[in-house]
């Protein structure tokens, strides 16, 4: 605080204009930081209260210490298999959904004639409703009279049981998944746009061919992009439920049954609320986990370029 | 496409065949025709779903079931949009959904996210930038942790069955919608505000007259994406609404087609659900088209600052 400041408060005023700021910052921020207590702050710490309880909302809870995160492993018959099921999901989902992504948006990025409208229709799928795109997939990739198994056939090939066959209904799910990737496309030719063209001229100049210039110059300079949108689809993908729960239900044969679909159903169906969050803490800390690693080894492949604001 | 681009690059192939350079040439048009091809057949398959869907509410039952697919059916039978619409009470399920559910949301998140990205990128005090932090950690928490705290939360108030769960936290802001729009406020230039401070006009004066003006674009984005969201929410519903007149419009075709599903009820529905699943997506596609470029351009806008 300058002397010209403290100069200029009038007498009657208790705050300095610093303070007065503050106030005001807090005053707009405070419909949020209102809510983040109601909806952030205070469930989360519930929800790590009813991991140590036994509650089914009828009766009050009762304490249970460890049990629900140890039962959890050692007494639900179905654990093995949503957990192995989400990591083979988000296993594949995120990295490969990543790169189809990259290469699309690349694929746009090329000098083509009616990029927006290309464009338009790679984004689209992704805010189709849901319920629309998995009702839709479901008949065309049905093994009797899906469009999909009926061109298969005709091409003198056995029909795929996409859906109905255990082996085929995770691969298939994770193409369902890529098919909307739209928003990730869109992010990536955004960034592929702001790749600067001297750099390119340079390593041309340099006698770079068009798969170093792709190798050198494009990922590293879109390094950070790749980072977020592989962040954002690892943590969507150890949370997918919808995509699963309406496309399959979980089967056949608790094929595509996700950690968040069995949490769903301990809390919701079976009333297990203890056991639910203590699911969901464990989840949170993978999550969490995850995403650190994540930025651990970015700093070994991920470019921050200087230049950008 | 593809014959455009080639009868653009045909006379150049023509002029080059002199210039000793062919092998390259060549390469490069066979390049392009690959890209388009590559192109076109991604596109097509993005397209093919809704292709079927849209086509498949126009055709009789034994079509949609016909080996080889009935690509174009003929007559079109216009009549199941009518028919499927009138199935269930449909009309009840969109009025849950727009006038309850999406529109309440659209007005409460705008609002409360601008009110907020103010104070977030307008106002220089101290501690705003650790608070944003905290608001961008926030983003990451998954939701299956707070919703079970949330879930008891709304039951003792009684609003379990009602839109109360889906609307009032709208009310507070949400974390992404306030990020985009700090965001856009901070492109402002601070010459326009500090003018009207010095003129003695409040911060909230700025903000409902200078500031939101200036800032329809984010507006727009952010309120046409809270309606679709809405619109399009199926978790949501799925965890508050239990009662059937009660349902919002994506969780009453999920019904439908479950009740499909029943042997003894598929009898003829599947063009109604097909119908039914178009006219939901159809505010989808015109919301997109009305809005496609600054949708496109802010959904770029959160990668690259983010």
């Amino acid at each position: 605080m300058n002397f010209a400041t403290i100069k200029s408060v009038r007498p009657r005023r208790f705050l300095t204009p610093e303070m007065r700021r503050t106030l005001t910052g807090l005053f707009f921020i405070s419909p949020w930081l209102i809510g983040f207590l109601i909806w952030t702050i205070y469930p989360l710490i519930a929800s790590l209260y009813y991991s140590f309880h036994r509650y089914d909302l009828m009766r009050p809870p009762v304490y249970l210490g460890l049990t629900n995160y140890i039962d959890l492993f050692t007494k639900d018959p179905r654990i093995g298999k949503v957990t192995s099921n989400t990591l083979f999901y988000v296993g594949l989902s995120a990295p490969i959904g990543v790169v189809a992504a990259f290469l699309m948006a690349s694929l746009l990025n090329t000098k083509i004639k009616f990029r927006s409208v290309f464009r338009a229709i790679f984004f689209f799928p992704s805010i189709v409703p849901i319920v629309v795109s998995a009702t839709v997939w479901r008949f065309l990739l049905d093994p009797k009279w899906g469009a999909v198994n009926a061109t298969i056939r005709a091409l003198r090939m056995s029909a795929i049981p996409f859906l109905s066959n255990p082996d085929w209904a995770k691969p298939t799910l994770i193409g369902i998944h890529i098919w909307a990737q739209g928003s990730a496309i869109v992010i990536f030719l955004a960034s592929l746009q702001e790749v600067p063209r001297s750099l390119y001229e340079a390593a041309t100049v340099d006698g770079a061919n068009s798969w170093q210039r792709f190798w050198n110059v494009t990922i590293p300079m879109c390094s950070p992009v790749i980072l977020y949108n592989l962040i954002m689809a690892f943590i969507g993908g150890f949370q997918t439920f919808v995509l699963p729960y309406i496309l399959t239900g979980g089967g056949p044969n608790l094929a595509t049954e996700m950690y968040a679909m069995h949490l769903y159903r301990n809390a919701f169906t079976h009333l297990r609320m203890g056991k639910a969050s203590a699911m969901a803490w464990i989840l949170f800390i993978v999550i969490v986990t995850f995403t650190i690693l994540l930025f651990k080894t970015s700093a070994r492949w991920v470019y921050y370029g200087g230049g950008e604001e | 496409m593809v014959t455009t681009q080639r009868s653009i690059e045909f006379p150049s192939i023509l002029k080059k065949y002199t210039s000793k350079k062919i092998p390259f040439h060549l390469g490069q048009v066979l390049g392009n025709a690959l890209r388009y091809i590559i192109l076109v057949a991604l596109a097509f398959s993005f397209i093919l779903p809704m292709y079927w869907m849209v086509t498949s509410a126009l055709k009789t039952d034994a079509q949609v079931y016909n080996i080889p697919p009935v690509w174009i059916p003929n007559p079109a039978h216009w009549e199941n949009f009518w028919v499927g619409w009138n199935l269930y009470d449909y009309n009840r399920y969109l009025v849950n959904t727009v006038f309850r559910y999406a529109i309440p949301v659209m007005f409460a998140t705008t609002l409360s996210s601008a009110f907020v990205a103010y104070g977030f990128s307008r106002i220089q005090w101290r501690g705003r930038e650790a608070f944003f932090a905290i608001l961008l950690a926030t983003m990451m928490i998954p939701s299956q942790v707070t919703i079970v705290p949330i879930f008891i939360i709304f039951r003792q108030l009684g609003w379990i069955n009602s839109y109360r769960p889906l609307v009032v936290p709208a009310f507070f802001g949400s974390a992404w919608n306030i990020f985009l729009m700090r965001q856009f406020f901070k492109s402002i230039p601070r010459e326009l505000s500090e003018a009207a401070l010095i003129d003695g006009a409040s911060e909230l004066t700025v903000l409902f007259r200078i500031i939101l003006p200036l800032a329809k674009p984010v507006l727009t984005v952010v309120a046409l994406f809270a309606f679709m969201n809405a619109w399009n929410d199926y978790f949501g519903p799925l965890i508050y609404i239990g009662r059937r007149e009660q349902f919002p419009i994506a969780l009453a075709i999920h019904q439908l087609r479950i009740s499909y599903e029943d042997p003894a009820m598929s009898a003829g529905l599947y063009p109604y659900l097909m119908a039914i699943s178009t006219i939901v997506t159809l505010p989808i596609f015109g919301v997109f088209f009305l809005a496609q470029r600054t949708f496109i351009e802010q959904i770029s806008l959160t990668g690259l600052k983010g």
